[in-house]
């Protein structure tokens, strides 16, 4: 299964999650704080200039990950530019780029088991309202182990319909799909039971 | 307790499958994919509770990486992005759709448009705005109109998982969790 993690290791894989994410709450929450563009683009240089210190495949893919903001980037320029405001614009899309940067980084840089592991770990005092840390954990293994079994399902409902008509399958694969998906729970419940239930 | 789990963490794949498929083509040829119908489906058949809790099921697996919203989007990035607030909106989206279709006894399809309308748009938008308006520094006018252009789309959709629930409910009754 892809992952977002960057196959290409660096220094920060070895930092635990926990302190990533601590670091990367407060990071997010000072942007917020600065409303000027002079700072706001003093932190995303050097954001930028640690991507580039790990290599360009690495400065690359995270550039990539990057890539669904720029119609939002686009309307903000266009916006403010027209509003003869571009201090503004330009804080606004330091600051967003900056955080989404940093968020991005945590994600490329720490392993998923690493994410689950510490998942779990902050999810455990939802016991007390009745999520057992045993259930958590196996819905997320059953959503990832289903992830490609769906998506054969769906690709299978695809090909049977395109064989019976000339029509673009669209819409009409949606009561399979998810028919398909409440049959698999059945099942999944059943063998769940039959080995023991999950609680 | 096992039916409940394992409803909750197929239909968490769901909405991830159905982000890959391109199940609208409108007029003008934009595809748009079936991800927030998904968000509706998971309301209007799982129930108010079951639902919000895979949609909320599957926001965390792409919080921790897994690049599952649709056009393959995922990570901590998506948090930090203008679309957060739909993103916050998704599991209310869900559990305000599944609460119409189990507590109003009107027959399946129309209890399942009315909940995918107020859940999936109103209640979404009404995170999605707010949330873009501050991501973006705009008034939340301004969100409104950036946003506006997906409305149509989105009430496409609601109508797709009126007829999608009313399928469930004729071919497996039972299977209607939220009528259960």
């Amino acid at each position: 299964m892809l992952t977002l993690t960057s196959p290409v290791e660096t220094p920060f894989h070895r930092l635990p999650a926990g302190a990533k994410l601590g670091a990367l709450c407060l990071f997010t929450a000072l942007l917020f704080h600065l409303n000027s563009p002079l700072p706001l683009a003093a932190l995303l240089a050097a954001l930028a200039a640690l991507h580039l210190t790990q290599g360009g495949t690495f400065a690359a893919h995270a550039l990539r990950l990057l890539r669904p903001l720029w119609p939002f980037a686009l309307v903000i320029a266009l916006w403010h530019l027209w509003q003869r405001d571009p201090a503004g614009g330009a804080t606004i899309l330091l600051r967003l780029l900056a955080a989404v940067m940093a968020a991005n980084l945590v994600t490329m840089t720490t392993r998923l088991s690493d994410m689950l592991a510490l998942t779990e770990r902050l999810a455990t005092p939802l016991r007390h309202i009745g999520l057992a840390p045993r259930a958590f954990a196996l819905a997320i293994a059953l959503t990832v182990r289903f992830l490609p079994v769906l998506s054969q399902r769906v690709a299978e409902i695809t090909d049977a319909f395109r064989a019976r008509s000339p029509r673009r399958p669209g819409h009409r694969i949606l009561i399979p799909a998810t028919l398909a998906a409440l049959d698999d729970a059945d099942r999944v419940a059943e063998a769940l039971r039959a080995r023991g239930g999950a609680g | 307790m096992e039916r409940n789990l394992a409803h909750i963490a197929l239909f968490a794949a769901l909405i991830a499958v159905l982000g890959l498929v391109p199940a609208i083509t409108l007029p003008f040829g934009v595809p748009i994919t079936a991800q927030s119908l998904g968000i509706m489906l998971c309301g209007t058949v799982l129930g108010a509770k079951r639902g919000a809790l895979a949609v909320l099921l599957f926001l965390l697996l792409v919080a921790i990486g897994l690049p599952l919203l649709s056009g393959g989007r995922g990570g901590l990035g998506v948090f930090a992005g203008p679309s957060v607030g739909f993103l916050i909106g998704f599991p209310v989206a869900a559990f305000v759709a599944g609460l119409i279709v189990e507590r109003w006894q009107a027959p399946v399809a129309a209890a399942a448009l009315l909940g995918s309308v107020l859940g999936g748009v109103i209640v979404l938008y009404a995170f999605g705005i707010p949330g873009m308006a501050i991501m973006l520094g705009k008034t939340i006018p301004e969100a409104t109109a950036l946003t506006a252009a997906y409305i149509p789309g989105d009430l496409i959709k609601c109508a797709l998982a009126a007829l999608v629930t009313r399928g469930i409910a004729q071919m497996r009754p039972g299977a209607l969790l939220s009528r259960g």
